[in-house]
């Protein structure tokens, strides 16, 4: 038996840099640092205990719609120790918004032949958290979503879901479609060999046309949703500070009987 | 006037807040049509009427509780095919996304998430988003389609607006999908007795500065003092201190409550993209280089175990 695992990951603006939109409301890329998602190493994460974990034979591929330099979160996600990579890059795809990519990286999830996809919960930027399962119902599989555990046994998946109310208990059969949360487990830190191995590993670059996509179907021209303005927020007026000398509680609970709150 | 479908979060027939905020929303574009599911859902047509449902689409069946997710689209795609609505309305829930975004592929449409407001607009529906841990604020549109719109807790106010609440119930046949992934286990959530985090209009927060899960019971007792949420830093929660499910940030929940106080948090920009909408912002750290005195509207700089239990006897003091 062999186990084809998807894991698509994305290549996201360094969320501690300063972040800012270009002419055309799009995310700025070229003036901060990109790097994986740290959301998506969860799910790499989760593909390597699975493939340690199992008997079968796996093969773990990690997928990524983006610029060129997005190959740095295929590099980073390989050292980790997946076994190889498929970047889609396209000078079309800029402006592409969740329903475009999904349309992508499910068309790329087809030509690379798969039984599980994993991805992250949320990217760090759009922060939407609808992929997965925009993803789910394209490729017409089961979402096992937001799972804090993950098992994968005889074709099923298995998974724990908090949610706000309850923890779920899930089952699906492969061919599946997961997320997996920060809850999930600490994701490895590359070693020098693993490092030295990456560079080794094949990455297959497709295009648009490699997917059968039309040009107008992604891209700013193809987005489903449209962004009128964005504004930066107006700073703060600067509040008032004051240091606690002894009295510190009693005068914030002046502040907040003034405020209404008390 | 059109129809707006409004997605009912309710539990066994009680309406959670998010749901009466949407219909507040829903009445600035149109004619709120209320889709509610599951065990219970009759009983909410009466609190969905007082707050302006026209119709309440109601179903019940054992799929919504059997299968993840997807039984639950299949329904409100059935009404969306039923009602030919101006938009589709539902809470920013971790489900209600899942919900939003499954069916905005089928019915070809786009979607935006977790707004913060919502107005009629010349070519649809303008929402109101934060981004780039809520720095920006941004304003847009579907333009595919109908416009399907997940809207976050605290985004309007909860007003009465009495309409005939008509209860009708929804037909529905499930796709080959909805059985797709097995719940095979639930074990509800201990009630806290406090407000959900997400909803409530005060929020308590406690991080590293709590140093132990054992003091978190102060941050408890001011939250109480307050009828207040208690939420946690990652730090806190990553140490143990205190459960994921209370995690405000990036990676847990986002909140915009009327108050926030943070107690022993830095303020590092992954726990500010998950409260910085907040209305009134408080921080009580002994850092006082601490960045979340950026963002307050009162900052305390002192030890938050001699600060904390002071503004709490304060609290109780006045109100007697």
């Amino acid at each position: 038996m062999s186990l084809r695992i998807v894991v698509c990951v994305k290549y996201v603006p360094d969320a501690t840099g300063d972040r800012q939109f270009t002419e055309d409301l799009t995310v700025n890329r070229d003036d901060v640092d990109g790097l994986l998602s740290e959301l998506d190493e969860y799910a790499v994460e989760q593909a390597l205990q699975i493939s340690e974990n199992s008997d079968d034979d796996v093969e773990i591929t990690v997928l990524t719609v983006g610029p060129e330099d997005a190959k740095d979160a295929l590099r980073k996600a390989l050292s980790m120790g997946a076994d190889k990579a498929i970047h889609v890059e396209d000078d079309d795809l800029h402006g592409t918004d969740v329903m475009g990519t999904s349309l992508v990286l499910a068309k790329a999830i087809e030509k690379a032949g798969y039984d599980l996809v994993i991805t992250g919960m949320a990217s760090t930027d759009g922060t939407m958290g609808v992929l997965p399962a925009i993803l789910a119902e394209r490729l017409g599989v089961p979402q096992a979503t937001l799972l804090s555990e993950v098992k994968v046994e005889d074709g099923t998946v298995t998974g724990r879901r908090d949610g706000d109310t309850a923890s779920e208990q899930l089952a699906a059969s492969l061919p599946a479609l997961v997320s997996v949360t920060d809850q999930s487990g600490e994701a490895r830190y590359p070693s020098f060999k693993g490092i030295m191995a990456a560079k080794k590993k094949p990455v297959e670059s497709w295009d648009l046309e490699d997917l059968e996509i039309e040009a107008d179907e992604v891209g700013l021209e193809g987005s489903w949703t449209a962004v009128d303005s964005a504004a930066q927020r107006p700073a703060r007026t600067a509040g008032t500070i004051v240091k606690d000398e002894g009295e510190g509680g009693k005068q914030l609970a002046e502040f907040l009987a003034g405020q209404k709150f008390i | 006037m059109a129809e707006v479908l409004v997605y009912v979060d309710h539990v066994d027939g009680a309406v959670r807040k998010p749901t009466l905020e949407l219909l507040t929303l829903a009445r600035r574009i149109g004619e709120p049509v209320a889709v509610a599911l599951g065990a219970g859902a009759d009983a909410t047509a009466a609190v969905l009427a007082e707050h302006g449902a026209v119709k309440v689409l109601t179903a019940d069946a054992p799929e919504f509780t059997e299968y993840l997710v997807v039984p639950k689209v299949d329904a409100l795609q059935a009404a969306y095919e039923a009602v030919s609505p101006a938009a589709v309305l539902v809470p920013s829930s971790a489900e209600g996304k899942e919900i939003a975004a499954r069916l905005a592929v089928r019915i070809g449409s786009g979607i935006i998430t977790d707004a913060v407001d919502l107005e009629a607009g010349d070519e649809g529906p303008v929402a109101t988003q934060s981004a780039f841990a809520a720095s920006f604020t941004t304003k847009s549109r579907v333009s595919k389609g109908t416009p399907v719109i997940t809207v976050k807790p605290n985004s309007a106010p909860v007003e009465a607006a009495p309409a005939a609440g008509a209860v009708e119930a929804l037909a529905v046949t499930f796709g080959a999908l909805a059985t797709g992934t097995k719940v095979t286990g639930r074990t509800p959530r201990e009630s806290t007795g406090r407000p959900e985090l997400t909803e409530a209009a005060i929020v308590v927060s406690g991080g590293r500065g709590v140093n132990g899960a054992e003091n978190f019971g102060i941050i408890e007792e001011l939250a109480d003092s307050l009828g207040a949420a208690v939420g946690a830093s990652r730090a806190a929660v990553d140490a143990g201190w205190y459960p994921h499910t209370n995690q405000v940030g990036q990676t847990g929940k986002s909140v915009s409550p009327q108050l926030y106080i943070a107690s022993g948090i830095s303020g590092a920009i992954q726990h500010r993209a998950g409260m910085q909408t907040s209305k009134t912002i408080v921080a009580i750290n002994k850092d006082s280089e601490a960045p979340i005195f950026d963002l307050v509207d009162y900052g305390v700089v002192g030890d938050l175990f001699a600060v904390v239990p002071q503004l709490t006897e304060e609290i109780k003091a006045r109100k007697g």
